[in-house]
């Protein structure tokens, strides 16, 4: 290892690595600290601790529904994603076709491109259509623009996968159907749960595409995001501790997931954001 | 293997949905871009208008120029950020490497909307950061510049973009092996020797990964301005933004779209050709 | 004035010396108690199998490690206190370790140009290099674009050019193919020849080793086994595991009774104390009696044809001496033979060897 045997570990770059660690989670920390403040957001030190805005949060009826639409659309979103991702998958590994490398790219943009971008050309498709918006348009949305999330992370699971067994199943009798329900698909078990995974929670989070085909019926993000132009409350604050918690959770589960899978490219796909194979 | 029936199967759905809600939609971005507003109405008349009232425009001109500006410093001040933690985290953090890998990673799952009100908290006038400085005696009177400024901009994006930027750059430091820095000092290189002649180089892929992803999506975001900039920090997608919204000029608006879209299209090109020069195997 | 021979330190005072050196990782002790001295110019090998620290020793040398335990000196001076860009070693690594940004001429010439060497010095070394390992045609290439052989001449010139006092390769001839694999021996052994260069050689490769090398240390399990010329360690292997690590051997183990060395059925003088004893008889030691006459320096013993396998240049029979014991012979081609026949060995080649 460099700096083993030379000079050693190198103390300034851990000094350094540990100020940028404290710069990347202060903010975080100050946040939940101020969400058990009675003063409010703001002034120091915090006294008067008090869990009275966490109450107000889940009296709140406002916020929960716009809970429960971000979960429906993010559940959506999934479904819409993985399925297509699977195919689109399925198609790149194994078909050749016209336009192929374009597809490809087109594909990708979403998630390269500044969601204002994807999010007003989807409101002129759908004003054009005249698709009225609401929750369906932003679940269109994110469905469409996570497809390469599922693509890339299933892609790499299918180069795993022995081809090998797939012969054999037809070898045995099976017809490319079955193979496919009995061999193909739970091999990809985990790519599909990694994958979903990180779509759920990028989909639950997601506020550029969102602001532009929103409808009456709002999302999480969204919901917060109105309340801001409004002002700030702790109550804000309380919401946001417990979107950091469940996120940890997420990542927690995602991260174990995921080095059980031989070889992630969502994490891949975050890691080489520009990659094209 | 795979019968024509099988292929088409699973080619076409894809193709046909990605062709409808993507390239459409991207395609009639474009050609709202040639449309054009004539007192309020929007007239399907085929013209380059839109693209010379932006050029001709030295308001845009100015945010567009700022917009550059802040991308710039958001991308440059995460590099700074993340470059020596990915390298620490590579080389010289051993037992914990993997607990330290998930710590940097969490802030980048937990919501953009988040963070940036946690920044609105703390740099306000009367917020966090203010009152810690006058309890401490350092200030007594609140700094005001800290809020709604192009620094909160970049301070808000640089927290965000920060993660984004390590993730590329760490991989890439993973990859390269170990025996090419033990060649290395082994002729006789020293430490910072070989991290300039061997490790830098070598991690070029990430590092232009990382900082095109950061400085692209920091160009395009609207949010941020909003949160924490103020009228001052206004971006090129504010007004986009604008032109959709009461300013009613989805032509004008579809035009800078364009603009920023064939700007990426464009920074992807170029990385991808690089990437290609440099990546190494 | 004394005639009697005296201990006159070594002419040459020897380049490199390991005293008790010993290497830990956690628990596990990779290296004990290691002692060695190397002579300037000689080409010793490192001979082992895997997880007999022969690599760890050489990192050692190189600097990636640091002994847990003793010392290592190079000219005098302690060596394990330097970081490794400090020391006049150079390593040619298993896997070439070539540098994917640079090309063929900017590999060689990088230990040169990080010494803050000339332009025109580095660039006329690195030719001489190139020359002197036959890849001058390759100079503007790129790594990966080279066959494993080229790989490893490249990394061979690369440490060379250097003029290092100490050149150590790991393994590096391990992932070339047999044939490519004797050409490269033999172009090696040339090499040192003509550079002059010490060269400190890691193999698992027993034939390769005694192929090459001036000396053979065996390591077994992080100690010693023996240090001695492949003549020597091949004629007179100190302990069975090293008799039978290196070439092969038949192991005859019995005891020493009155004088007479018993070992299953075959028995013959030898005067030496009382005791268990194990002999190692090369199979090559074992011929067909020609005649009947019977030597005192001789063992004759009738034995049945089990086996033959043909080798070309020799016949490697398995026969049965009675009563279980069976052992290799090594015949020059003799035709398809069958039934009992006699043999006979010569008792200055029943090596008597230490027990394991």
């Amino acid at each position: 290892m460099i700096g083993r045997a030379s000079t050693g570990r190198s103390p300034l770059l851990a000094v350094y690595a540990t100020l940028v660690f404290v710069f990347i989670y202060s903010p975080i920390l100050v946040l939940i600290v101020y969400s058990f403040n009675r003063d409010g957001v703001g002034g120091f030190p915090p006294r008067n601790l008090t869990v009275d805005w966490y109450a107000q949060l889940f009296a709140d009826g406002a916020i929960w529904d716009s809970v429960v639409n971000s979960l429906v659309v993010a559940a959506g979103a999934v479904a819409l994603a993985l399925t297509l991702g699977l195919l689109a998958a399925l198609a790149l590994d194994r078909a050749e076709f016209p336009g192929k490398g374009l597809f490809r790219r087109l594909v990708l943009l979403p998630l390269i491109l500044p969601g204002i971008i994807t999010g007003l050309s989807l409101l002129m498709f759908a004003s054009l259509a005249k698709i009225p918006l609401s929750l369906a348009t932003v679940l269109l949305g994110h469905g469409t623009a996570l497809i390469s999330v599922a693509t890339t992370e299933i892609f790499a699971g299918l180069q795993k996968l022995d081809r090998a067994q797939e012969e054999a199943s037809l070898d045995l009798g099976a017809t490319p159907w079955q193979t496919f329900w009995r061999v193909t698909l739970p091999n990809l078990r985990l790519s599909l749960l990694a994958a979903g995974l990180l779509i759920f929670t990028l989909s639950m989070d997601e506020i550029a595409v969102t602001f532009f085909l929103i409808g009456r019926d709002n999302t999480l993000p969204l919901e917060i995001w109105g309340r801001l132009r409004r002002g700030i409350t702790p109550e804000i604050n309380a919401i946001s501790t417990l979107i950091f918690a469940v996120s940890v959770l997420l990542i927690v589960v995602w991260y174990r997931i995921r080095t059980r899978s031989i070889g992630s490219e969502a994490q891949q796909l975050l890691e080489n954001p520009l990659e094209v194979e | 293997m795979y019968s024509r029936s099988y292929k088409s199967l699973v080619s076409l759905p894809p193709l046909l949905w990605v062709g409808l809600f993507l390239f459409l939609p991207y395609a009639l971005m474009f050609a709202h871009s040639l449309w054009i507003v004539r007192d309020g109405v929007l007239f399907h008349q085929w013209t380059f208008e839109n693209y010379r009232k932006l050029f001709a425009n030295p308001v845009y001109l100015e945010v567009l120029w700022r917009t550059v500006r802040i991308a710039a410093s958001v991308t440059f001040c995460s590099i700074l950020l993340s470059y020596p933690l990915a390298y620490y985290l590579s080389f010289h953090a051993r037992a914990r490497k993997e607990l330290l890998y998930q710590l940097v990673i969490v802030p980048l799952w937990v919501s953009y909307l988040v963070r940036g009100y946690a920044w609105k908290t703390i740099l306000g006038s009367d917020g966090v950061l203010n009152g810690f400085l006058r309890y401490l005696h350092i200030t007594h009177a609140p700094v005001s510049f800290l809020l709604y400024s192009p620094f909160a901009v970049v301070l808000t994006l640089t927290h965000i973009y920060t993660p984004f930027v390590f993730l590329p750059v760490y991989a890439s430091l993973e990859h390269i092996p170990r025996y090419l820095v033990e060649a290395s000092q082994d002729l006789g290189a020293g430490p910072l020797a070989t991290f300039r002649r061997v490790v830098l180089p070598l991690s070029l892929p990430g590092l232009l990964a990382g900082a095109t992803f950061a400085f692209v999506l920091s160009l395009g975001d609207f949010l941020a301005p909003l949160l924490v900039g103020g009228s001052s920090s206004t971006m090129i997608a504010n007004i986009v933004q604008s032109l959709f919204g009461a300013a009613y000029d989805w032509p004008l608006g579809a035009a800078i779209s364009v603009c920023i879209l064939l700007l990426v299209v464009a920074l992807l090109f170029l990385t991808e050709r690089l990437e290609k020069r440099w990546a190494f195997r | 004035m004394n005639s009697a021979p005296t201990l006159d330190p070594a002419p040459n005072a020897p380049l490199l010396e390991l005293c008790n050196v010993a290497k830990r990782f956690g628990s596990r002790a990779v290296l004990q108690d290691v002692s060695l001295d190397v002579a300037a110019g000689e080409f010793l090998t490192l001979l082992g199998e895997s997880g007999s620290g022969k690599t760890t020793l050489l990192r050692l040398i190189a600097g990636f490690e640091r002994p847990t335990a003793g010392e290592i000196r190079m000219g005098g001076e302690r060596l394990d206190l330097l970081p490794p860009h400090r020391r006049r070693v150079n390593t040619v690594f298993q896997s070439y370790a070539l540098f994917p940004h640079l090309n063929v001429r900017e590999n060689v010439g990088y230990g040169l140009r990080v010494k803050g060497i000339g332009k025109n010095e580095t660039s006329e070394r690195v030719e001489q290099a190139l020359a002197m390992v036959k890849m001058q045609d390759f100079a503007g290439a790129q790594p990966a674009r080279l066959s494993g052989g080229q790989q490893q001449r490249v990394a061979l010139a690369r440490a060379l050019v250097n003029r290092p006092q100490l050149l150590l390769l790991d393994e590096p001839l391990s992932a070339l193919d047999a044939n490519l694999r004797k050409q490269m021996q033999s172009e090696l052994k040339t090499l040192q020849r003509e550079v002059g260069i010490t060269f400190l050689f890691v193999t698992h490769d027993q034939e390769e080793a005694m192929a090459l090398s001036d000396r053979i240390a065996l390591l077994r399990e992080g100690q010693l086994e023996q240090v001695a010329s492949p003549r020597e360690i091949y004629a007179r292997p100190a302990s069975a595991y090293t008799a039978q690590f290196i070439g092969q051997t038949n192991l005859l183990r019995g005891e020493i009774r009155n004088g007479i060395a018993n070992c299953g059925v075959l028995r013959w003088p030898l005067a030496a104390a009382d005791g268990a004893a194990t002999f190692s008889l090369r199979p090559e030691a074992i011929r067909l009696s020609g005649d009947a006459v019977r030597r005192n320096t001789e063992v004759k013993f009738r034995a049945g044809i089990r086996q033959q396998l043909f080798a070309g240049a020799s016949e490697l029979l398995e026969v049965d001496a009675g009563a279980g014991q069976v052992l290799r012979v090594r015949v020059p081609p003799s035709g398809v033979l069958t039934g009992e026949h006699e043999l006979v060995f010569s008792i200055a080649d029943a090596v008597r060897v230490k027990e394991s």
